[in-house]
């Protein structure tokens, strides 16, 4: 096993050995170029990479430019945890039989996908990918909505939100089902380690990616992305954003390992109400209005009753 | 852990799944990622037994869709070696998808393709529906008539497809049970010679060079789409027949066995002759004979190479026949046929002043039997006579009913 990368402080972190060029398509205020750095960042090892189809994707290998200074692939929406999957398994073929140019290396495989692209279409390429136990790590860039197509919803969507597909209208308050719960689903798997993690939070961050590129077998990581123009807030407020969605416990950090050993890696020091989360974003705007305001109340039990059944988890180790 | 070899029989007894499963353990694939369908599954399931008895040492991964399947292996040959898979009819379906991902992303990959119709109505038999759908995704599609091309026809594939000026993914189909089920006498090349004639994978762009990193599966707009698409049609029309007329040259010297583009059978002075593809050319050949026998000077052409098209080589192999018919196993839904209309298009233009018409069959692992190619014969012998075609230029054989004919 390769060496864990030792990192002083921010500075030291948001500098080293990045492969992930600036010069790229994505939106002033975008998170996923952050958090893509920051996995990036967190390892000196080679990497070999996929994006699935979606804002990530078009926004960084638009042809005859690449802002990846690693190996990377793209082949579609919904199979690019396959690909990588395909690629380890070929490096595995040619570690086997002596044939790796360089067979010193300790390469990381790993699949950035949005949550359209793994909630939905390609749940299915995710889940083989974690049932068959490829030495990979899967980062769900989960801005809760088809970003990269216009806004529509998708089934990481939370309850309350206007999608183009889900609006809010003279009749309707936007979508209606709450957000699928991603990681449990993929810790179910037995995973040797699944995780949430938060761009702001950016030590817990490190940890935790660090933690998965060295386990051996399949890894899950899903990393709340503030989509400064499908959640409607200034570019420049994206880690306050952030701020609020961790500390809201709208977005808890947590780990599950082995399937079962959940460990709360955040604990907020002053929990803030959701409704400042939920305020600060024109996405929910409507739901201001007296009419729906039953659904913020909602929206807080709903917050407060998953927190507090990842104490008990966390308590009960299960 | 090195591998075993194996010792064959100079003959072996094998059908046509078993013959490419053991060529693909000749080919000793880096990465096989696949699913099991009905009628290829025994590929699968071979190649995994082999795996199990340490016959090979690549990688065996069994994902959860034929989609997945190959995904994983562009994934692999993007990493940089060999790869393989092998499916059928709805699977084929799934994985047109990422069919075109292969063949933009100019990634060599070895697609056994055991020919089967598509639903609805579900059926596991033998037709060409799904050989056809591939038709336009940018792969190299050859074609078997019996076991020992499955076999044969394996090597031609990674020969030509690994090739660094081709750089394009090859199928190689055959019937789905009229050959992946039916034993034959199958004459084996040994591990040492099999594997010497492919060679040893040459990696290029590989993902796994980390002192050159590459990016694969870019976006193109209008501004370089149609460029790369050009790119790839342009090698595939000119540098892909020279490579499988080389390898089919060179595998000849080898083995003693010569596969051509075109396969023609007593074209020479042929009067009337089908164009097939599949088990039935060998049907065909039979029938041939015989209608000789009665005094009409009947052939068979048989297309080998599907993609790229034969254009000239059919021309060519055509130019000096009076009638021709065209066996389409696919229900061309609405038009007259695949084969119809590629030999019409290769025949315009010409000094050709053959008659052509279209006949449909043997849709669902329906037989095409030697009596419907009897009849088949005496009607374009008919028209020779007449001097025109006296039937409609479509027809439906061996199908219940009232007589389906159009245009």
């Amino acid at each position: 096993m390769s060496e864990m990368k030792k990192i002083k402080n921010l500075k030291d972190f948001s500098t080293s050995a990045d492969r992930f060029e600036g010069a790229n398509l994505l939106c002033p205020g975008c998170a996923h170029s952050i958090i893509v750095r920051e996995v990036l960042n967190a390892t000196n090892d080679d990497l070999v990479l996929s994006a699935s189809t979606g804002c990530l994707e078009v926004c960084t290998a638009v042809y005859p430019y690449t802002s990846w200074d690693a190996s990377w692939i793209h082949i579609g929406f919904e199979n690019g945890s396959t690909a990588v999957a395909g690629a380890e398994a070929m490096y595995n073929a040619l570690k086997t039989k002596g044939r790796l140019k360089q067979p010193d290396r300790n390469p990381k495989f790993v699949s950035f996908a949005g949550d359209g692209a793994s909630y939905d279409i390609g749940f299915q390429w995710i889940s083989g990918c974690m049932e068959r136990g490829h030495n990979m790590m899967h980062v769900v860039l989960d801005n809760e909505v088809y970003a990269n197509t216009g806004g529509q919803r998708s089934s990481s969507t939370p309850i309350g939100s206007s999608t183009t597909t889900a609006p809010a209208g003279r009749i309707s308050y936007g979508e209606k089902k709450n957000k699928k719960d991603m990681v449990s689903i993929m810790a179910s798997h037995g995973i040797p380690y699944a995780a949430q993690v938060a761009p702001n939070k950016w030590k817990d961050m490190v940890k935790k990616i660090q933690h998965g590129m060295a386990v051996e077998g399949p890894v899950f990581i899903n990393a709340v992305s503030p989509c400064t123009t499908e959640w409607k807030f200034d570019p420049k407020d994206t880690m306050h954003i952030t701020d609020l969605a961790t500390d809201s416990l709208v977005f808890p950090l947590y780990e599950i390992i082995d399937g079962h050993e959940l460990n709360i890696t955040y604990r907020p020091k002053n929990v803030i109400p959701v409704e400042e989360y939920m305020a600060a974003q024109g996405r929910f705007k409507h739901l201001f209005k007296d009419e729906y305001k039953y659904l913020i109340k909602e929206w807080q039990d709903r917050v407060d009753e998953k927190w507090a059944q990842l104490n008990r988890r966390e308590e009960a180790r299960v | 852990m090195a591998f075993d070899k194996m010792e064959l029989k100079d003959i072996e007894v094998w059908d046509g799944n078993f013959a490419a499963a053991q060529a693909l353990r000749q080919c000793q694939i880096d990465v096989v990622a696949a699913y099991p369908i009905t009628p290829s599954t025994p590929i699968v399931e071979g190649y995994g037994k082999f795996k199990a008895d340490n016959y090979v040492e690549g990688e065996f991964v069994m994902v959860e869709s034929e989609h997945a399947a190959m995904s994983g292996c562009i994934g692999a040959a993007a990493a940089g070696g060999r790869v393989a898979t092998a499916t059928s009819s709805q699977g084929f379906a799934l994985m047109v998808e990422t069919l075109y991902q292969a063949s933009g992303m100019r990634l060599p990959i070895v697609l056994n393709v055991v020919n089967r119709a598509l639903a609805a109505p579900l059926n596991v038999n033998g037709d060409h529906s799904d050989m056809y759908l591939g038709r336009d995704s940018g792969w190299i599609q050859l074609d078997a008539y019996c076991p020992q091309d499955a076999y044969d026809l394996n090597f031609i594939a990674f020969k030509v497809s690994e090739d660094h000026d081709v750089r394009l993914p090859c199928m190689v189909h055959q019937d789905g049970f009229m050959t992946s089920h039916t034993a034959q006498g199958v004459h084996t090349l040994s591990d040492d010679v099999a594997y010497s004639f492919v060679g040893d994978f040459k990696p290029m762009n590989d993902m796994l060079d980390f002192e050159h990193p590459v990016t694969h599966g870019v976006q193109t707009e209008e501004d370089w789409h149609f460029e790369h698409k050009a790119r790839q049609h342009n090698d595939l029309m000119t540098k892909v027949m020279p490579k499988i007329q080389a390898a089919f040259d060179s595998f000849e010297k080898l083995s003693g066995r010569k596969y051509n583009i075109v396969e023609s059978y007593d074209m020479s002075d042929a009067d009337v002759c089908v164009v097939c593809m599949g088990t039935s050319v060998e049907t065909a050949r039979e029938v041939a004979t015989e209608m000789r026998a009665k005094g009409i000077k009947a052939g068979v052409v048989g297309i080998r190479v599907i993609r790229p098209f034969p254009f000239f080589e059919i021309g060519e192999a055509l130019k000096d026949v009076k009638a021709i018919a065209t066996l389409d196993r696919s229900s061309p839904n609405g038009a007259p046929g695949m084969l119809f209309n590629e030999m019409a298009g290769a025949l315009f233009n010409t000094d050709t002043k053959a008659m052509l018409s279209g006949y449909v069959y043997g849709l669902g692992g329906r037989d095409l039997t030697k009596a419907h190619l009897v009849s088949l014969y005496t009607e374009l012998q008919a028209n020779v006579d007449a001097g025109k075609v006296t039937t409609q230029l479509q027809q439906f054989i061996g199908v219940r009913g009232p007589k389906l004919a159009f245009l």
